[in-house]
């Protein structure tokens, strides 16, 4: 076909505002919605709590969170988060395991418990767990003797948020498991790897960002839980008081800013504990 | 090293994977086993290295019995088709992980396991890529850094499953003659599986041609394709075109045309003749008379589809442009065509061609581990 001198150019013009244009249509309309949903839902009520807290000004809002008790409260919400989440990662890993590499009988009906902590109504969760290891419960009686201490403990706030959280784990990692190519493991041994350097240097390190996510899932899911925990970790304040239930103590006293101020101090450690976890998993996955 | 199998069989519920399989390989050999999928070629090479267990049968690595050794201790090196590379590891970490998780003493330093994935990654030809991750790589710099991968332990013998299959055509041909020159630079013992004819023709030594689990033939590549040792081979090496015959008193008898044959076959035959093996004659000499359905000219090829006039039999015709008679081919034309190179082999009856020994369609090994993928 002889080339005229026009159609090319014709040809680059109509190519330069096709290029303009993106290539699914609706970008605006999408993000707009987007935009508006999540600032209903989520920011506006966010940013609420600090609004009303910063009724107390600097120095109202220091003296409320320098509160012994605060401190102590948060400690307690934040690392028992912190060491059931741990748990988690490494049972959950375990539990997503054995789900996906073997069969055995039952197996359907394990697999529906593992969401029961999803579903249950937190208080019938508080209730259950705090028969079983109060000093007269199922498993509190034998540990009581051992000098082990579970219900009315700091160590009560660790169990009940375990409980909760173990689904986030087992249900991000099982996926990736799933999916893991076997070829990988066969690569493994046919150079010379045995089963322990195969899962820790080539299983692993494939199920990372899955594990971090159900990690942070988890360890957010238990700061925020309330309705199990208060029935087994006796709420003594200094020693088993969780910081949501810090929170409605204020407002039950007609303090409300104190109570947002508590919030907000919540809010923004979650936050930025989520956005660390975050930025660690983008490090992770940029690696592959 | 050169490897013995004896008697090697397996089975998948039911279906036989290998049904006894005999081969020797000599030290330093490029083998190709090719087959159709549900042949066993993938199952038999697997068993080489220890990723299948067999159920009866032995192999032999050298002087020593390999059979019940694990995967880790037979030392082969396995390239996987979609490359099987540890995506978290940098390339340089991946050729280096089959030294690095040795023990004791035989676990070389950093340094010296840095410098081997330098050497390798050179013979590779991919220098400078050490520090990438697999995502950041084509499909043929993949399969060449599993390559690499695959030779740092020194492997007694190097095992490729289908090692080009997920390659484009162009990629394809180029890393395999790459590959040749490769193993004639290593001379490691080598053992590939293909599924692709030509692939098995142009690289290998010798061709093992598998079908339903057993071995069809061994042989160089000229043998295999110039002198097929059974129906199947013929088949599935090219196209073929199959005549009823008759061997009488030293002669081949195809609808009275009589040709030459020291076959120690009689009676009732199947002639088995390439497209490119079959001649057009003048009228007046001895042939089979055909008319003509189609013709097609695929550069210096002509090719044309015709039936036999004395039995209705299809018979594809390949000639050069060269041939003067090409012109006589038009569609509706009545030719003679002289079968000038053919086999012979006892008749098989109806059964069609190409579907003839083909696969059971459930327990194919080497569609295992696809499913994640599809």
């Amino acid at each position: 076909m002889p080339i005229h001198p026009g159609t090319a150019r014709i040809h680059s013009v109509s190519l330069r505002t096709a290029q303009q244009r993106r290539a699914i249509p609706g970008f605006g309309l999408t993000l707009g919605i987007t935009l508006s949903y999540l600032s209903l839902i989520v920011l506006i009520p966010l940013a609420g709590v600090y609004f009303k807290a910063a009724g107390l000004g600097w120095d109202g809002l220091l003296h409320t969170l320098s509160s012994a008790r605060v401190l102590a409260s948060l400690k307690l919400s934040f690392g028992a988060a912190l060491i059931a989440a741990i748990f988690n990662a490494v049972f959950g890993l375990l539990v997503a395991w054995v789900f996906v590499r073997y069969r055995f009988p039952g197996k359907r009906l394990f697999d529906a418990f593992i969401d029961l902590p999803f579903a249950l109504p937190t208080a019938v969760a508080g209730i259950a767990l705090t028969a079983l290891y109060a000093g007269n419960g199922w498993i509190g009686r034998y540990l009581e003797p051992l000098g082990i201490q579970i219900a009315y403990h700091p160590l009560g706030v660790v169990v009940a948020m375990t409980f909760i959280g173990l689904p986030f784990v087992v249900r991000t990692v099982e996926p990736v498991l799933a999916e893991a190519e076997k070829e990988l493991e066969e690569a493994a041994a046919t150079l010379g790897a045995g089963r322990w350097i195969t899962i820790t240097r080539v299983i692993l390190p494939s199920v990372w960002p899955a594990l971090l996510t159900g990690f942070a899932l988890a360890f957010a899911r238990a700061v925020g839980e309330y309705g199990s925990i208060i029935f087994i970790a006796g709420n003594i304040p200094m020693v088993s008081e969780i910081t949501p239930l810090l929170i409605i103590i204020k407002l039950e006293e007609f303090d409300y800013a104190g109570a947002t101020a508590i919030a907000a101090a919540m809010l923004t450690l979650s936050f930025l504990l989520l956005l660390a976890i975050n930025l660690f998993q983008a490090w992770v996955r940029r690696k592959r | 090293m050169e490897i013995s199998i004896r008697n090697v069989r397996k089975t998948f519920a039911a279906f036989p994977a290998l049904a006894g399989v005999d081969l020797d390989i000599a030290s330093g050999e490029l083998i190709a086993l090719l087959g159709p999928s549900g042949s066993g070629k993938t199952t038999l090479l697997r068993a080489l290295a220890g990723l299948e267990p067999i159920d009866a049968g032995q192999i032999r690595f050298g002087a020593s019995d390999a059979t019940h050794l694990s995967v880790q201790e037979r030392r082969v090196g396995f390239v996987f088709q979609h490359y099987a590379l540890f995506k978290h590891m940098t390339v340089e970490d991946n050729i280096g992980f089959g030294l690095s998780v040795r023990k004791g003493q035989d676990k070389p330093d950093k340094a010296a396991i840095r410098r081997r994935a330098q050497e390798l990654l050179d013979l590779v030809q991919l220098s400078g890529l050490g520090k990438r991750y697999p995502a950041q790589l084509s499909g043929g710099q993949k399969q060449r850094v599993a390559l690499a991968r695959a030779l740092a332990i020194e492997p007694r013998v190097l095992l490729l499953d289908e090692p080009f299959g997920a390659l484009d055509a162009k990629v394809r041909k180029d890393l395999r003659r790459w590959l040749r020159e490769l193993h004639d630079k290593t001379g490691v013992t080598t053992v590939f599986v293909t599924h692709d004819q030509e692939e098995a023709l142009e690289l290998a030594d010798r061709v093992v041609v598998m079908n339903r689990g057993r071995i069809e033939q061994v042989g160089s590549t000229a043998e295999v394709y110039e002198q097929p040792a059974t129906p199947f081979v013929f088949d599935f090496l090219g196209s073929v075109n199959r005549f009823r015959g008759e061997v009488q008193g030293g002669k081949l008898k195809i609808n009275g045309l009589s040709l030459g044959t020291n076959s120690p076959l009689a009676g009732a035959v199947d002639v088995y003749v390439r497209p490119h093996d079959l001649r057009l004659v003048e009228d007046s000499s001895p042939g089979l008379e055909a008319r003509v359905l189609q013709v097609q000219r695929t550069g210096p090829i002509v090719r044309a589809g015709a039936t036999l006039a004395h039995d209705g039999a299809r018979v594809d015709v390949e000639l050069s442009h060269l041939d003067p008679l090409t012109a006589t081919l038009v569609p509706g034309a009545r030719v003679r065509l002289l079968p000038a190179i053919y086999g012979l082999f006892p008749p098989e009856g109806d059964a069609p061609l190409k579907t003839l020994p083909d696969v059971v369609p459930n327990a194919v090994p080497e569609q295992r581990g696809s499913r994640a993928r599809a």
